[in-house]
């Protein structure tokens, strides 16, 4: 399915990337001939097959509800851009 | 000492033991060969103080009889894997100055058993790519070169780094991580030996995810004994991964050089891909002959639903990354470009942080997973998937392993493919079967193209059945007698 330049937009805002006016047009091109290929999968029968999310056919294991690690707000500060005592510092959300 | 660099890592390992080198010494001649080939751009970040500190603590232990199965071996890391206190871009410039206050499992069990780390390996950004052309640092140049020619060849991605410093001499061995194929392929390219093991068998806690369901760490490295080694210090169940495999990691190194006889080798006629090159069908039959020869059955196999592995892909792999990629968002860690709003800082954080190609793919995996295309896409390519795993299942009941050839091309110039995203995807073309089945793949090289330049072969076994690719990989090892390096023409 070829998508336009309004849902190139839309899907942009899903995803929180900016993307120019200008650019809007070129990258619905892009992704149209990518989705076009992948269409192709319209030919494989799929009826009553189980969709395979994992490789694995185990159930995830299950551990102990404890504390393991915690309790040093520097170290968990120390790649923030930035940070103001024991906080990181973000932009205000509620008006 | 420059010769150093010229080791396998089992020679290496070797002398370090037999005291007739030091692990500095070792370190200090890989630290100069890497400084005389920084025009290939292979590191994004040399380690030579860490690297000093932990070859002198090696020396130590091999001193004092504690060494481990690494121990003093000099070791280049993909900057996939996290490594405490030490820069880890995945290749992006949204986590541009990213020091992880943690180690990766992986890395942290090379450490454990000795390994010394020489730096961070370029590779293409978040893994994604083929030609590590998405690169934040630019993209690595293949220490390969056609003959009589002076054109850049790609190394191949996303593990372009790592291939190109193990084929350059510039590590003994590297991490790598596949999600599509990106240790096959470069391994392919490069001229050297990789292997993507089950998925499962190597943690992936501590490295940077991209698509969770795909991703799997294993070694690059210079022969098939050299690959055994390496994985199985990379390997091993880990709690902080959910899907880790439990059960203990098998002496991989023990497979090589046993015999292959009775083995049956399975020759999946899918694996023809329009407009492959006549010397890839070439050295495919001829490793057809060699496993032959070594005693080995061949059988055809099909495997029907090879063709839509990389469209479905192109579906599950960008669905997962664009989930994975929603935790860059400016606030806790790596590139904050600040707006009037929260949302545009996020917008204009992650339109200035990710390059094109994770661009795209971000976009591709919100769309096919958003209200009314999630069932036409993300769930027919899970089902897709499934008739994959089927197929090798069912070939799996016939034959032990299979022969296939790596990647469709050599080596290619750089910015030959990057116009047309499509064409480039078509590189994993063999690969990426394994990686949606979660088996396990072992490249590894088998000959040159009449421009001089390596072409692989891919063998695939069942899953937990690395063992028996080792062996066979040995046999075409021998067989190939695969010598060749490039000339080092980097070397100022």
């Amino acid at each position: 399915m070829a998508i336009d330049a309004a849902t190139v937009k839309k899907v942009a805002r899903l995803a929180r990337i900016r993307v120019a006016d200008a650019e809007l047009e070129p990258l619905a091109g892009e992704l149209s001939s990518i989705l076009a290929w992948i269409e192709q999968l319209n030919e494989v029968d799929t009826e009553g097959v189980q969709p395979m999310a994992s490789t694995e056919a185990v159930s995830l294991p299950q551990r102990d509800d404890v504390v393991t690690d915690g309790g040093d707000p520097a170290v968990i500060l120390a790649n923030a851009p930035k940070a103001d005592r024991n906080f990181f510092v973000v932009p205000k959300v509620v008006e | 000492m420059t010769d150093l660099t010229g080791l396998t890592l089992k020679d290496a390992l070797d002398g370090l033991k037999a005291r007739r080198f030091s692990a500095v010494e070792l370190a200090q001649a890989h630290q100069a060969a890497i400084e005389a080939a920084r025009s290939l751009n292979a590191y994004v970040l040399e380690t030579p103080e860490e690297a000093l500190a932990m070859a002198q603590k090696s020396d130590a232990r091999l001193k004092s009889g504690d060494a481990g199965p690494l121990e003093g071996a000099s070791l280049g890391i993909k900057d996939l894997f996290c490594t405490e206190g030490v820069r880890s871009t995945a290749g992006s410039k949204i986590l541009g100055n990213f020091i992880p206050p943690y180690e990766s499992t992986v890395t942290a069990n090379l450490w454990r058993d000795g390994a010394v780390m020489l730096g961070k390996l370029n590779m293409d950004e978040f893994a994604m790519g083929s030609s590590n052309e998405t690169s934040a640092f630019g993209p690595v140049v293949n220490p390969w070169r056609s003959h009589g020619s002076n054109r850049p060849l790609t190394p191949g991605g996303s593990s372009g780094g790592s291939a190109a410093a193990v084929a350059a001499d510039l590590a003994l061995a590297a991490t790598a991580t596949d999600t599509g194929g990106s240790i096959r392929q470069p391994a392919s390219l490069t001229g050297t030996v990789g292997i993507k093991p089950t998925y499962g068998r190597c943690s992936r806690w501590g490295i940077v995810a991209f698509a969770s369901s795909l991703d799997q760490a294993g070694p690059l490295a210079k022969t098939v004994e050299d690959a055994a080694i390496l994985l199985r210090s990379m390997s091993g169940h880990d709690a902080k991964d959910s899907t880790s495999l439990p059960g203990a990691v098998p002496d991989f190194a023990g497979f090589v050089g046993k015999s292959v006889k009775g083995l049956r080798i399975g020759v999946p006629k899918e694996y023809r891909a329009d407009g492959m090159p006549p010397e890839i069908e070439k050295l495919w039959a001829q490793g057809v002959e060699w496993l032959k020869d070594a005693g080995c059955e061949i059988v055809e196999v099909s495997l029907p639903h090879t063709k839509y592995a990389l469209p479905a892909y192109y579906i599950i792999a960008p669905a997962e990354a664009s989930s994975n990629l929603a935790r860059y968002d400016g606030m806790r860690y790596g590139l904050r470009v600040d707006g009037p709003t929260l949302t545009d800082t996020y917008e204009a954080t992650r339109a200035a942080g990710f390059g094109a190609e994770v661009r795209r793919r971000v976009l591709i995996g919100a769309y096919v997973l958003s209200a009314g295309y999630y069932d036409a896409y993300y769930l027919k390519a899970l089902k897709v998937r499934r008739r994959i795993a089927d197929d090798f299942d069912q070939a799996f009941e016939k034959v032990d392993a299979l022969l296939t050839p790596t990647a469709p091309s050599a080596a290619f110039g750089l910015g030959e493919n990057a116009s047309d995203p499509v064409a480039m995807y078509l590189n994993d073309v063999f690969t990426v079967t394994v990686n949606l089945a979660g088996l396990p793949g072992l490249s590894l090289p088998a000959g040159l193209d009449a421009q001089g330049l390596p072409l692989g072969l891919q063998l695939i076994g069942r899953a937990l059945d690395e063992g028996t690719l080792f062996q066979l990989g040995s046999a075409l090892e021998k067989a190939a007698d695969f010598r060749a390096k490039p000339a080092p023409w980097w070397r100022p």
